[in-house]
């Protein structure tokens, strides 16, 4: 039986509340949107990038809980860290949230995102968790493009 | 037992019941969801199907299955006496003149695609305007920007107020001499509100516009007269009024239809084919090409007699009355708003809750049994002009109860113990 509570960490929500990093840089050199079409989640993702180093990093946009704090969670963690970095926790994070209830993901790299784990239990909003990770993905890996998570 | 059987039986009036029975007609209500007693309140995403929808398919496949309009065997007359008897019954619904002026399609869709690309191709060219409203499900706007992309013709939009009512001021300023169609639901699906389709039918059809109406959300909740309100063309879908998915129907007026190029072509909507050239079938057949729904006509047909048989004089008063209670109920939660106010609705309860997204809302309600609907309903102008990214909507039908309301109101109550 999922649990609410762990969906809804005090963390997921102060971070829904509060987010981190929620602006627009007007220095950003990569930006990219990703959207979730069936529940109409959007962010817009910023990114300073310096050599191989994520020097800065904001985020705009509106949406459910889930995905307002896995985006601003997701700044907090990338921010100063190298792209290789960025990208070995974007795996990291996609196999905490799309491995079964039962699982035992490694998380000893993920730090506060740990907080997201609640999702493996709610299928329905793994998609919510992974729109900024997307995203990011996107930002990084194209020239700044679209992201839509059907 | 003969289809005849079948058929008579189905039509036998039953007498007004009370919610309670009529619950029982329904299996799937007795269900759980997430472990709970299932408190299904997504009525206009999709309804849920009494015991004699059901029945009409699995006797068909079990007693009756054949193809139609085909054999000289008996299985394939009583499919097909069975089937052309459900088109005399959505005729009856609809109250169309003619049985032929009843075309079995996929749905409201497949109906409004019809159109479109027969229609649209026939009688668009550049310049041209097709008027549509501000609270049109997607099904009744991409279609037609698809038609004016390769016709040139262009879309104008009726406004709608803040409580979600079209502006019929304006609507009457948007009627031009290049104004060719005018495509526009009769409930809304996402606010609920009933617009007055009968005086925006009358208004075009004083510059000789026809008019297509989108009937999906007012099917289910109302008797529908399209000679009455003069509709040229009509459509609905058969999975949001108690029947099958997969079946719904377009109603058009027959010279209107008669004058239309086929949609698809293919077995069934010829009278004779060489390499050289095609006649075409008559109506309806010219526009049902290939083998049909046939089992999901029946199941509409179940459908429709059931709908009969409680009466609209009790489905409206029942679910007006869930209506009127979800309304005093939902407003008295603070941070509660609704959204969709107009004086004329149809038991749609569209709402925001400040500082919780709706699609949070959808997953705690969830966990208590409740299904709802979150998101923009496909109807993303609509949420563009309210400026709403999405909305939580719970839609009633005929079975649902006042306690299914307090279960609602009691499950909203949680997700403010979540989210503090």
């Amino acid at each position: 039986m999922p649990d609410l509570r762990e969906l809804y960490q005090q963390i997921v929500l102060d971070h829904n509340r509060s987010p981190r990093n929620f602006k627009r840089l007007p220095d950003a050199n990569r930006t990219a949107e990703g959207t979730n079409p069936l529940c109409g989640d959007e962010i817009t993702l910023y990114l300073r990038v310096e050599g191989d180093i994520i020097a800065d990093v904001g985020f705009q946009g509106s949406g459910c809980a889930i995905s307002q704090a896995s985006a601003s969670l997701m700044t907090s963690a990338i921010k100063g860290k190298s792209k290789d970095e960025a990208d070995a926790l974007f795996r990291a994070f996609h196999a905490l949230v799309t491995a079964g209830p039962d699982a035992k993901p490694d998380t000893t790299q993920l730090g506060k995102l740990v907080a997201l784990a609640g999702v493996r239990q709610f299928p329905a909003r793994v998609k919510c968790a992974n729109l900024a990770w997307h995203t990011l993905h996107e930002a990084l890996s194209g020239a700044g493009g679209r992201v839509s998570l059907e | 037992m003969t289809v005849r059987q079948v058929s008579t039986q189905l039509t036998t009036a039953r007498p007004k019941r009370d919610v309670a029975t009529v619950r029982a007609d329904f299996p799937v209500l007795a269900g759980r969801a997430t472990g709970k007693r299932l408190v299904y309140l997504d009525d206009a995403a999709t309804s849920q199907k009494p015991r004699a929808v059901i029945d009409a398919l699995s006797q068909f496949y079990s007693l009756d299955n054949a193809n139609i309009h085909r054999g000289v065997h008996e299985l394939s007359q009583r499919a097909t006496l069975a089937y052309e008897g459900a088109r005399g019954k959505l005729q009856r619904f609809l109250n169309a003149a003619d049985p032929h002026e009843i075309i079995f399609l996929r749905g409201t869709t497949e109906a409004i695609n019809l159109v479109a690309c027969s229609w649209g191709r026939a009688n668009l060219r550049a310049g041209d305007e097709i008027i549509l409203s501000a609270m049109e499900h997607h099904s009744n706007i991409v279609p037609w920007q698809i038609m004016c992309e390769m016709t040139g013709a262009r879309i104008r939009v009726i406004p709608m107020t803040d409580s979600g009512e079209l502006e019929l001021d304006a609507f009457r300023r948007l009627l031009t001499d290049h104004t060719k169609l005018v495509a526009v639901v009769h409930v809304s699906n996402s606010l609920g509100t009933i617009n007055r389709v009968k005086e925006i039918i009358a208004l075009a059809h004083e510059r000789g516009v026809p008019v297509l109406v989108d009937g999906a959300q007012a099917a289910p909740h109302g008797p529908i007269d399209v000679q009455d309100l003069d509709a040229d063309f009509y459509a609905l879908s058969g999975h949001k009024m108690l029947g099958p998915t997969g079946i719904g129907v377009l109603y058009g007026k027959a010279a209107l239809l008669d004058a239309m190029p086929p949609y698809q072509g293919g077995g069934d909507m010829i009278r004779s084919v060489t390499f050289e050239k095609t006649m075409y079938a008559p109506l309806p057949a010219k526009f049902e090409a290939g083998t049909p729904h046939i089992a999901g006509a029946l199941g509409l047909g179940a459908a429709v007699d059931y709908l009969r048989g409680l009466s609209w004089e009790w489905i409206q008063s029942h679910e007006q009355d869930l209506l009127e209670h979800s309304t005093e109920v939902l407003q008295g939660i603070p941070g509660l708003r609704l959204v969709g106010t107009a004086p004329e609705k149809a038991s749609v309860v569209s709402f925001v809750i400040e500082g919780v997204h709706a699609h949070d809302i959808g997953t705690i309600l969830d966990q208590e049994g409740i299904a709802i609907r979150t998101g923009h309903h496909c109807t993303q102008p609509v949420m563009k002009r309210l400026g709403l990214p999405a909305t939580a909507r719970a839609s009633f039908a005929l079975y649902n109860t006042h306690e299914e309301v307090d279960a609602l109101a009691e499950g909203i109550r949680k997700v403010r113990e979540v989210f503090g």
